[in-house]
């Protein structure tokens, strides 16, 4: 109980101080910023249970009107703004992320946690936050769509980065990564 | 750790934070559910003169925190120019303002204990299923002990790449924090066990 607890709280901070680091700015101008790859982290290393509870609990602190987004962000507006189905998507996004790191036993965990992180990270967290746009801005998913695309690379590349540091992670402290509880030292 | 609430105290800061709350759902319903520009900009309005009131200290800083929506704004308007149907987006625009606006101010008027307080109160149902409200309370105050302690190790790990190399750390220092995070989080349990543990109402749960 006090391992789960920790590993929660700890990841949730660690979700908050990825916020902090400096955005980098793609090729074609679009920033992106680290606090996403916290989520992606959450889901392959704690798992979908305790990775889902990780983000909750972020969130949870974020409306209660801590500045844990990345850019001083935080309190109630940001679950109506235009982004709020990205920010509600994320407990899910780390669910469905840890749920097939932890089914997926086969393969390289690099590999497994890189395509989990683009499934739950991408796709589901997208077409949530494409249906929030959406609502928000009023308009056809297809055009909300359009305004989000040029973010889409962006994530890809956070989504590689989430497998190789998993499978790093793994190497280091095998009893950390909770998503692999009997195979954890397979990297 | 800094929230976001207002250190400038108004009358809103000692109401109800439920009833805040209460009252800023049905306000967003209503929002969402009206598309006549008058009275959504009438409702802008309303809620401009309750950001004035408490001064010109409060406003600004509540303004300020609505600088996020300026990429929104622009898609918007860029779009609805292109389409040729200016009005429509301007009411979505402002819909948009006061929503986020209205949240806004119950934050800057909510303590941060008073909030916490309503999320003790919305969580109590969850006791039955077997949601200790200590463990969800002790869980928050670690994120808001450890986030700047997560923060400053952070910065060290910054300072001693930069001691180093002339390049940009980018992503490569982010397994050493991960690393860290998970070091913390194992001495941090090994804390909560040698104070006496925590006890739980589901005993399976118990790892």
């Amino acid at each position: 109980m006090e391992k789960n607890i920790a590993y929660i709280a700890l990841f949730a901070a660690l979700i908050a101080a990825l916020g902090l680091v400096p955005k980098i700015t793609l090729a074609f101008g679009v920033p992106i910023t680290a606090q996403s790859l916290g989520i992606m982290l959450c889901g392959t290393i704690l798992g979908a249970r305790r990775g889902g509870l990780a983000v909750l609990l972020f969130l949870l602190l974020v409306a209660i009107g801590l500045p844990l987004l990345s850019g001083g962000r935080g309190g109630l507006g940001v679950f109506v703004s235009a982004s709020a189905g990205f920010l509600l998507a994320w407990p899910l996004a780390a669910f469905v992320t840890g749920l097939i790191v932890e089914k997926w036993r086969s393969g390289s965990l690099a590999l497994v946690a890189g395509i989990a992180s683009v499934i739950g990270c991408i796709i589901v967290m997208y077409m949530f936050g494409i249906i929030g746009m959406a609502i928000v801005l009023d308009k056809t998913l297809l055009q909300a769509t359009g305004f989000i695309t040029a973010f889409i690379p962006g994530d890809i590349i956070k989504a590689v980065i989430a497998g190789l540091l998993t499978a790093a992670v793994a190497k280091a402290r095998p009893a950390s990564v909770l998503s692999r509880p009997a195979q954890n030292h397979a990297g | 750790m800094i929230s976001l609430t207002s250190p400038v105290e108004t009358r809103a800061h000692s109401w109800s934070a439920g009833l805040k709350l209460g009252v800023l759902c049905l306000s967003t319903l209503v929002l969402f559910s009206i598309d006549s520009l008058i009275i959504q900009s009438a409702f802008l309005l309303i809620i401009l003169i309750l950001y004035a009131l408490p001064g010109p200290v409060f406003m600004r800083y509540g303004l300020s925190k609505l600088s996020i929506l300026w990429p929104f704004i622009l898609v918007v308007l860029v779009w609805h120019l292109w389409i040729l149907e200016l009005l429509q987006g301007c009411a979505i625009i402002i819909r948009m303002i006061s929503a986020v606006a209205l949240a806004n101010l119950v934050t800057m008027t909510t303590k941060l204990t008073d909030m916490i307080d309503v999320v003790r109160f919305l969580t109590q149902p969850l006791q039955r299923f077997g949601l200790n409200p200590r463990i969800l309370e002790l869980s928050i105050a670690l994120v808001i002990r450890m986030t700047p302690v997560l923060l400053n190790k952070g910065e060290c790990l910054g300072m001693a790449w930069r001691a180093r190399s002339t390049r940009r750390s980018g992503w490569r220092i982010i397994l050493p924090f991960t690393l860290i995070a998970l070091d913390d989080a194992d001495h941090v349990a090994e804390a909560l066990r040698a104070r006496g543990g925590l006890t739980s109402s589901h005993p399976e749960t118990r790892s």
